[in-house]
This record gives structure tokens, sequence and C-alpha cells, in this order.
């Protein structure tokens, strides 16, 4: 892969990029009710960090995020996750992808109803008929506490606890990069924060390269870098956001504003 | 609330045509069965209604019970003094015999397995009101011997033309085969369909020389009246002229009394397609009952907020009792369609076993349309009202909730319920196969279908050890795709039991026949073996009688020791169809072995019979006893003159062959025993001759022919229960194309962390294949549970033996596998072609 884009954009020393977009495209519907989804988007995912993609509704963060994480394709540009290039791949090759590649955390039904948490953290490895590294499987399971709860089935836990074996299941293939859809939009403020918190973890403490797509400022504080997408294109980027600067930035971007009108 | 139930359904086009399915083909197979007897009845009423005079006269025996022909005449000089009377247009003498056949061009008889050959004379007698009965086609009719006439039909299927030399033969004739030259073809003047029978006409002095040993005599006459004379007034002159013994009917009663005839016939084939399309039905209504569980527990969640929003219970369980009504039309309508061409099927499936309805149109009376639309209907609403019973606990509040259940009864109180009707109908069944109760018939039917129900019942917790080993096996095989399948069987036992039910049904039933047959044919087996002093059987499967000079040549052959003829007649005792055999008593002992239970068989002469020991019991009788027959000429008391056990290889009760001949039947032979150790094959077959029906066997060959015929009529039976397999693998298609609509959420979710469409394919397919064992097993053990008590009360009838076709029944359980991976195929690809996004957002 080249590195020009990503030497452009000033990747901060000794950091890779674990996924890439370039020039990505979208729409949606033809006619009238054609929709520009993503208009151009270019944006590497450095590793090792935590981002988040903010933006309004509708502001394309969602479709950003299926089309990096192989659950979605675009019109038009290129999506990297670590060295493949996505737009190429066939349907099987973009599920080893996500099995072998990719971490998911959705914001509900995360979880198989009828396997326990144990069997549902270890449900991609078993799909790839892989065994779990024994060590890597407890350090994990140990960051997300949930030791005693691993042969309940998911109906049996709360919903705080769900989401954080499904964080337990995405971390435990150690994939190149974990996608979380509003991980935090079905809990209360004590079981989010938990949850985020054990993001944050698992990127300052194993390094994990986590992308978050949010619209709460609080869980965007917890990232390193925060990217606003607004109208299918990338309008500004905060790094070591705090509450208050992204809400700052929210509120300018939702505001009518007469350049934004004319661009 | 009616047009909300309309809109939700056309909503879900894919769930209606799924629901629908089971009643199509429930409703089809009915609508089928009464398309196709309306067919045969219309084809056999055109002709009886046509081809009787206005007055027919005969002697008052000149025919047996069920439409046999006797061998008692009027003379021939009684048709000029008919034809002299007042009011009389015309007389014609008709000469008629049952066992006629042409020989194809491929040296096989046409037609002969089952249906009649009718041989008869020549005239151009018009029928009743004076319309002609048949008319030639080509050629023209037969004036002389040697030449005969053919319908058209059995000229086709023979391959022969107008001009052609054809080979025949006729039970009455001491010839082998009789040479003719086809000088003319007819048909049915408008279209009749004589169901696989074949006409041969002579002409009369030749069909007398064939049938009537020569003699200037008539089977019966048709007297055709002058205009303006009724068929009652014709009736009665006739009557005043006609001298003792003889007697006159008019055409209308004659048609009517034929019809009657046939129809009890008939009325046989109708309630054997009745009995499938009941099991259709019943194996239906199963996929009925989950369709709409399923369909209303997805619908949950509507129904709670028609609720919230102000609607009754009695209105949301009104509005499901109307979806069920629409949902029954829809599919009665279509049942109705497919019957047609299930008729169709029927038609070509009869067809090979001899019953020829080919050029007959079908036949839609008001009745069938009536049924269909009644069964198809009321099935439905009765299947949909259990669950729509349980909208009712549906509460306002759940519509807010996050998860509606539809609630369920508890399993238990189904387990025990399921096993009280289980063993209820095991009693039953007891009570009725070996009481000795009034109805027995009825009472085990109720006992096998209470069985039945209660199997499927009870079999969620029934099942739960199996689907247990099966997840645990599918776990070892298959990896987490296996153990996912597994735990999928088990998520709602209910629906997963009721839908492996259906096929329990099919198969408790396909099994039970096969092992009544297998048991059937051991027996035949052993009977021979035990019982067959002799060494070879001359005979045919299609019970045509043959003439009588094989016999007498065949006891000439080097060799042969003895020979033993039977034949037999048919009446009636107490109203029901009864053979009354003949038989050679000096064969019995040295060729056929009999044991003797009470009286003593030299005592057997032409007024007396033998029967079997089951015949006693069954009526009552000991030695000296009546058996009172109802012949052509009346009632006639036989007197027991002995009992034997059951001898299988014997037409009983029987009488001897001079008392069969003075009661009336023509002197033919059904069967020729022949003892002869030494004698050749090729001996004995050159002495039958080359008719195609009389064929020598030896003890093996008689093994053979039988378990042939055994098989035939298996086929036959196979090919309707198919039709409830079919709806049971319709049921798993069913169960898992909702159920994948059901898990669309799980299945985005296993897609996205990495499920490949292969393995979600297998994840399917493993499931379907987990429902259909469990079917086969349970339908195994109801197999063996039936064809066992069955066995178990016919023991003393003569089923001896009781053998377990293991074989056949492990392909049963091969095939219900591969069953459950075909029945996967369209819901596997259903499943692997959603789209991982649009899944995963799906509420």
């Amino acid at each position: 892969m080249t590195h020009s884009a990503l030497e452009a954009s000033g990747p901060p020393p000794g950091a890779a990029p674990a996924a890439r977009v370039a020039n990505l495209t979208k729409t949606y519907g033809t006619g009238d009710a054609r929709v520009v989804a993503l208009d151009d988007v270019s944006l590497d995912i450095r590793a090792g960090e935590f981002t988040a993609v903010m933006g309004p509704s509708g502001s394309g963060k969602s479709t950003l995020m299926h089309c990096c994480a192989a659950l979605d394709r675009a019109d038009r540009g290129q999506v990297y996750v670590g060295e493949a290039e996505l737009t190429s791949l066939k349907d099987k090759a973009l599920t080893q992808l996500r099995r072998d590649q990719i971490g998911f955390v959705f914001q509900a039904f995360n979880l198989v109803p009828t396997l326990t948490a144990h069997e549902n953290i270890t449900l991609p490895l078993a799909l790839a008929g892989r065994k779990p590294d024994q060590e890597w499987y407890d350090t994990v399971v140990g960051a997300v506490g949930l030791g005693d709860r691993l042969s309940h089935k998911p109906n049996e836990l709360s919903g705080g606890q769900q989401q954080r074996v499904a964080v337990a299941r995405a971390l435990v293939s150690r994939p190149m990069i974990v996608f979380a859809d509003e991980p935090t939009g079905n809990l209360d403020s004590h079981s989010g924060a938990e949850v985020l918190q054990l993001l944050r973890r698992s990127v300052d403490e194993f390094g994990q390269t986590v992308v978050m797509v949010t619209h709460d400022p609080v869980a965007a504080a917890y990232t390193d870098r925060v990217v606003f997408l607004a109208d299918g294109r990338v309008v500004d980027e905060v790094r070591r956001p705090t509450r208050e600067v992204v809400l700052d930035v929210m509120t300018r971007m939702t505001a009518p504003s007469p350049d934004r009108a004319a661009d | 609330m009616f047009r909300v139930a309309l809109k939700s359904l056309l909503d879900r086009k894919l769930r209606l045509l799924l629901s629908t399915s089971a009643i199509i083909l429930g409703v089809g197979f009915v609508a089928g069965s009464l398309v196709f007897t309306d067919m045969l009845e219309s084809g056999f009423d055109k002709i009886f209604s046509r081809a009787v005079g206005d007055v027919v006269v005969r002697d008052k025996a000149g025919v047996g019970e069920f439409g046999t022909t006797t061998d008692k005449t009027v003379p021939a000089s009684l048709v000029a003094d008919l034809a002299a009377l007042p009011g009389v247009a015309r007389a014609d003498g008709n000469v008629s015999n049952q066992s006629t056949f042409v020989i194809g061009r491929d040296g096989k008889a046409i037609g002969g397995q089952g249906a009649p050959g009718l041989g008869l004379n020549w005239n151009d007698a018009p029928g009743q009101g004076g319309q002609p009965v048949v008319s030639v086609v080509d050629g023209r009719p037969p004036e002389r011997a040697g030449e005969v006439a053919l319908d058209t039909r059995t000229a086709e299927r023979a391959g022969y033309d107008v001009g052609d030399q054809l080979k025949l033969v006729t039970s009455s004739s001491t010839e082998d085969q009789l040479e003719a030259t086809l000088v003319g073809t007819f048909e049915f003047a408008d279209g009749g369909t004589l169901a696989g029978a074949s006409l041969t006409a002579f002409d009369t002095k030749t069909a007398q020389q064939l049938f009537l040993g020569g003699r200037d005599e008539f089977n019966d006459i048709w007297v055709s009246a002058e205009p303006g004379v009724s068929q009652d007034q014709l009736r009665d002159t006739v009557a005043a002229a006609l001298p003792a013994g003889d007697v006159a009917v008019t055409g209308e009663q004659e048609a009517a009394d034929n019809a009657e005839g046939l129809g009890q016939a008939l009325s046989f084939i109708r309630t054997f397609l009745l009995v499938f399309a009941a099991i259709s039905l019943f194996v239906g209504a199963f996929l009925i009952v989950n369709t709409f569980a399923m369909l209303l527990a997805q619908r949950s969640r509507e129904l709670a907020l028609l609720r919230a929003l102000g609607a009754s219970t009695r209105q949301v369980f009104a509005s499901v009792v109307a979806e069920a009504v629409v949902v029954g039309l829809i599919g009665s309508t279509l049942g109705l369609a497919f019957g047609l061409l299930l008729a169709k099927g029927l038609q070509a499936l009869f067809g090979l076993v001899g019953l020829d309805l080919a050029g007959q149109s079908l036949v839609v009376s008001p009745a069938t349309i009536v049924a269909s639309y009644v069964i198809g209907v009321l099935v439905t609403v009765l299947a949909a009202v259990m669950p729509a019973w349980r909208t009712r606990r549906i509460a306002p509040v759940q519509a807010l909730g996050d998860t509606v259940a539809l609630p369920e009864s508890s399993l238990l109180r189904r387990f025990v319920g399921g096993l009280v009707l289980l063993a209820g109908g095991v009693a039953l069944m007891a009570l009725g196969l070996l009481g000795d109760v009034p109805r027995a018939g009825w009472i085990t039917l109720a006992g096998a279908v209470a069985v039945l129900l209660g199997a499927a019942i009870a079999s969620p917790v029934l099942g739960r050890p199996l689907l247990d080993g099966v997840r645990r096996l599918f776990s070892a095989g298959f990896g987490t795709v296996g153990q996912l399948a597994g735990e999928n069987t088990r998520r709602n036992p209910r629906r997963t039991a009721s839908t492996a039910s259906a096929l329990m049904i099919g198969l408790a039933l396909a099994g039970a026949v096969a092992i009544l047959a297998t048991s059937g044919k051991a027996t035949t087996a052993t009977v021979i073996e035990d019982t067959f002093a002799g060494d070879f059987v001359i005979g045919n499967v299609s019970n045509q009688p043959f003439s009588s000079a094989v016999a007498d040549r065949v006891a000439e052959v080097d060799g042969v020791t003895q020979v033993m003829r039977q034949r037999f007649g048919i009446g009636s005792i107490d109203g029901d169809f009864a053979v009354l055999g003949g038989l050679d008593p000096a064969g019995l002992g040295p060729v056929v072995k009999v044991d003797v239970v009470e009286g003593d068989l030299a005592d057997l002469g032409p007024g007396s019979v033998v029967i079997d020991s089951s015949f006693a019991d069954s009526h009552h009788l000991h030695v000296g006893d009546p058996v009172t027959y109802t012949l052509a000429q009346g009632e006639e008391d036989l007197e027991v003159a002995a009992v034997i056990e059951p001898a299988p290889l014997l037409a009983l009760p029987a009488t001897t062959l001079d008392g069969l001949a003075r009661l009336g039947f023509p002197q033919e032979d059904a069967t020729v025993f022949v003892a002869g150790p030494t004698a050749s094959v090729d001996d004995l077959e050159a002495a039958v001759g080359d008719n195609p029906f009389v064929t020598v066997n030896d003890r093996a060959g008689l093994v053979q022919q039988q378990n042939d015929q055994a098989d035939q009529g298996l086929l036959m039976i196979y090919g309707l229960l198919a039709l409830a397999l079919i709806i049971a693998v319709l049921g798993i298609v069913n169960t898992l194309a909702l159920s994948i609509i059901e898990r669309t959420r799980e299945i985005g979710l296993l897609r996205a962390v990495g499920m490949t469409r292969g393995q979600l394919r297998r994840l399917v397919t493993l499931e379907s294949v987990a429902m259909s064992l469990l079917g086969t097993a349970m339908g195994l053990v109801l197999a063996l549970f039936f064809g066992v008590a069955v066995w178990r009360a016919f023991r003393d009838d003569g089923l001896t033996e009781l053998a377990i076709p293991v074989l056949q029944l492990s392909l049963f359980a091969v095939a219900a596998v591969v069953v459950g991976v075909l029945a996967a195929v369209f819901p596997a690809r259903r499943a692997a072609k959603l789209d991982v996004l649009d899944a995963i957002a799906t509420e």
C-alpha cells in the first residue's frame, strides 16, 4: 500500500494505519430521492487509537462504519483494513475478514441467545475452527469482569453485562480493528461508563484499535480522536477531546451557517 | 378489524403462501379423490344408461351377485316370440362373457388386471329410448366365424388396425388361442369409458359357439318399445308372455341395478382414496396449527398494539379467525385447482394397475366444490382457533415492552395430557383389535388417531432426549455450527415437535404398512412351505378363470401324479361380498395339507362346505350349521361339513367342484395345484399352451408371484402415503422459513461476526435434519407399535409370521435425512441471501 495519503494527513510518529478509506462515495436512491451518504471521504484510522465518529443523523457516520467494517459496499473509492483492500473482495473473503480481522459491538442484540456468554465470546474463533489462546482469553475475560457469569445465557445477563460480553467477543480474536456502533446507546449512564472504560482499557493496555460511532459527547470524551461528519463529508476533527469541546463542535455544526450553506 | 387482518395478511405474501400450502395439498387430495371417482362413475353411467334395452329379459338366475354372468340362459326362439308382441318394435338376443381377452402385438393380454374382458355377439339393438349403443368407427361389424370387432381403445392399446390378424383367449374355449381377423372398430355412441375393460364382438353364431357351448340360446334379450309405449307398459306385456323362470326388467331398473352394483365397487375406491385424503388433512392440520402459532407469535407486538389502541380481546380473536377464513378460502380455491391436476395423476396411476380411463374428461360436481371449501375453511379455522385463543391473553401493556411473547401452555400439562391421550388410544386399540366388540374397526381407528395425537402432543417432552442426543452428535460432528443447530431445535420444543409430528404420522403409517406387508410375505412363504405338498401351481394372479381343458391336459403330462382344481364363484353372505370356492376334496391332504379342527373332510359334498376356523369364529358356526349364500337364483344353504385351520392357498368357504357347478357357476378353473415331483416345467408349459393368463410356477415361483402381487398393491399405498410425507416436508420448509424470518437479526449478527454463507446454510440444513430425525424416530417407534398390534390381531386369522423389515425401515430413516436436507434447501438459500446490514437493522 502507498503511504502518501497517510503521510499527507500527518500520522503521529510510530503509528501505522489499521484502516483507511480513500475517496469513498456512496449514494442511496435515484432521482429526487437520491441521498449522498458519503461524499468523497478519505480518512485514516490509526492503529492503537480510540477513534470516535460523530455527526448528526444522516451525516453518513453509520454508513462509513459499515463500509469500513466490511458490512456494506461503497459506490466508489477504496477501503483498506490492514493490508486488505475490501472493495475487490467477494462475500466469502469479506466474511472471513470480519471473522478474523474485525470485532463488532452493536447497540443491541449483540449476542446469540442460545449460547452462553463464554460461547458467545469464542463464537468468531469457533466459526473459524480455531481454539482461543487461553492466556489471552483469560486476560480479556478478566478485563471484562464477568468471571462468574460466563456460563449464563444472554437473557440472564443485564444490558451492561451483555455489552461487556460483546466487547470481550470483539477482543478475543485479536482483530485488526474493533467497530462499536453506539455501544452505550441502550444503557444507563453507569453501565455505559463501564463499557466505555473497558474499550478505553483495551486501547491503553492491549494496543487495540477501536472505532466507535456515537452521538454522545460523554462517550466521545473517552476517545483519542473525534472525527465529525456532516452531509457525507469529514468536516472537523478533534484530538484528545473533552466533553465540552465536542459539544462545542457539535453545536457549531448543527447551527445554521451561511458558510456551510454555500459549501 | 377485518380490514386490519386482511391487510396484515397481504403484507406477508410469503407467509400466506406457506400457510396455505398445507391446505392446498389436503383439499387438493380430497377434491382429486372426488373428481376421480366422479369421473369413473360418469364413464360407467353413460354406458349403463345407454347399454340396456327398454326391457331386458333373462332367466331369473341369469345374473349373479355383483353382476356376474351365469350359465342360465333363455332359448333363441323367445326372441321371435317377443318381437311379435304388440308394442314391441324389435327384440335382440345377446350373448356375453366376462373373460375374453385380446393378445396384443407384444404377446401380452390387453387388460385383465381386474377389469373384465367382455366378449359378446354383435347386434345393432338400440338401447333405451331407441338410441344406438355403439357406432362403428372403422370397418364393419363381424359377420362370420373368424371375424371380430374391437372397441377403438382396445384396438389402439393392442396395436391392431382393421384387416390385421389377431389372437384372443377366452376362458370358455378349449382352444389355447383363437385367431381372428379384425374387421371393424367401434365406440360407445356418447363416449363412455370402459375403465380398462375390453370389448370383443363376434357374430352371434360364433359367440354362441364360444360362450354357450354352441347352443342356440342367449344370455338375455333386449326388447325395444314402439314409439309411445312406456318401459313399464312394455315390461308388463313382455312379462305376461314369458315362460316360467324368466323375468323382464325395465331398462331404467336394469341401469340402476348395474350402477348400484358398480357403485359398491367404486365406493371402495372412493373410500380408499378418501382415507388418504383424510390422512393428508390430518397431517396438514398440524402444519396449519404450527403456522398460525408462529405467525401469531411474530405478530404478538402488533396484536398487543391493537389491544393498546382499544381493540377488545374478542376483536383480536375474531380478526385472527377472520384471517383463517381468508386463508382457508384461498387455500381451498388453489386446492381445488390442484385437485384437478391430482385427478389426472390418479388417472395415470390407476391406468398403471389396469383401470384405464384414457380420454375421460374431468368431472367437477357441485358437491366436490362445496366439500372442498367446507373442508378447507373448516380445517383452517379449527387449526387457527387454538393459537388464536391464546391471543386473548396478550395484554395491551406488552405493546410498550421490549419482548412480547405469545403465552404458551405449560409443557408439563401438555406432556401429561398427551400421555393420557396416548394411553387411552392404546387401550382403545387393544379393545378394538383383541376384544370381541361391535364396530371394532372404528374403535381401532379412533384408538390409532388418539395414539398419533397423544404422541404428537407429548412429543415436545418425549422428543427431548432425542434432540439432546442430536445436539451432542451435531456438536461433535459440526462444531459450533452443529451446536447452534442443536440449540435452535430445542429453543422452541413445541414447534420443533409439532413439525416433526407431521413426518411422524406419515412414517408411522408407511412403516406399519411395511411391517404388515413383510409379515404377510413371510407368512405366504411359510404357508406355501408348510401346507403345499404339491410341486407346481398353474394359475394367474388376476384370478381370470381359464379353460378346464388345461387341467385335463396337465393330468396327462409325464410325472404328474395328481391334479387338484380350484374354482370360485361370487355371491354374498348377509349382503357382503363373499367368495364360494369349489375344490377337488381328493387333493386335500396329498396336495394341499389341511388341519381339521372339527368335522370330517370325507363329509364334504355338493351341498356342503368346508370353512376355516376364523370364519367359523366370526360367524359362530359349527359342523352341521348352514352357511347361507345369496346367489343368482336366490338363497342357498350349504351345510358346514368340516372346519379347518386357516389355509391361505384355498378359497374358503369351499364346496366341491360339482357343488359349485350345480349352483350355476361356469366350469372354469382358477387355480390348478399339481403334484408330480418328476414332472418338468417345460412339459407342463407345453401342456398349458400359449395363454398369457395361465402361468406355471414351481414352489419358489409361487412365493415370488404372491410377493409380486403384494408389492404392486404396496406401491400404490406408498404412492399415496408419499403425499402425507410431502405435506410433512412442506411443514419443515414452513417452520424453517418462518423461524428464519423470526431470527433475521440473529442471522445478521452471526454473519457480521464471521459466519460464512456456507456455514449458515449448513446451520439451517442441520436444523432441518434434526426435525426430520425426530419425526423419523417417533414415526418408526409408532410404526413398530401399530405394525405389531395389527399383526397380533390378525395372527389368529392366519397372519402367523411377524417380520420386521429392518432394511426397509432403515431406508425410511435414511430417506428422512435426505428429506431433511432437501426441505432445508429453500429456507437455507433465503437465509444465506439475507443482506447482513438489513438483517442487523431488522426490528
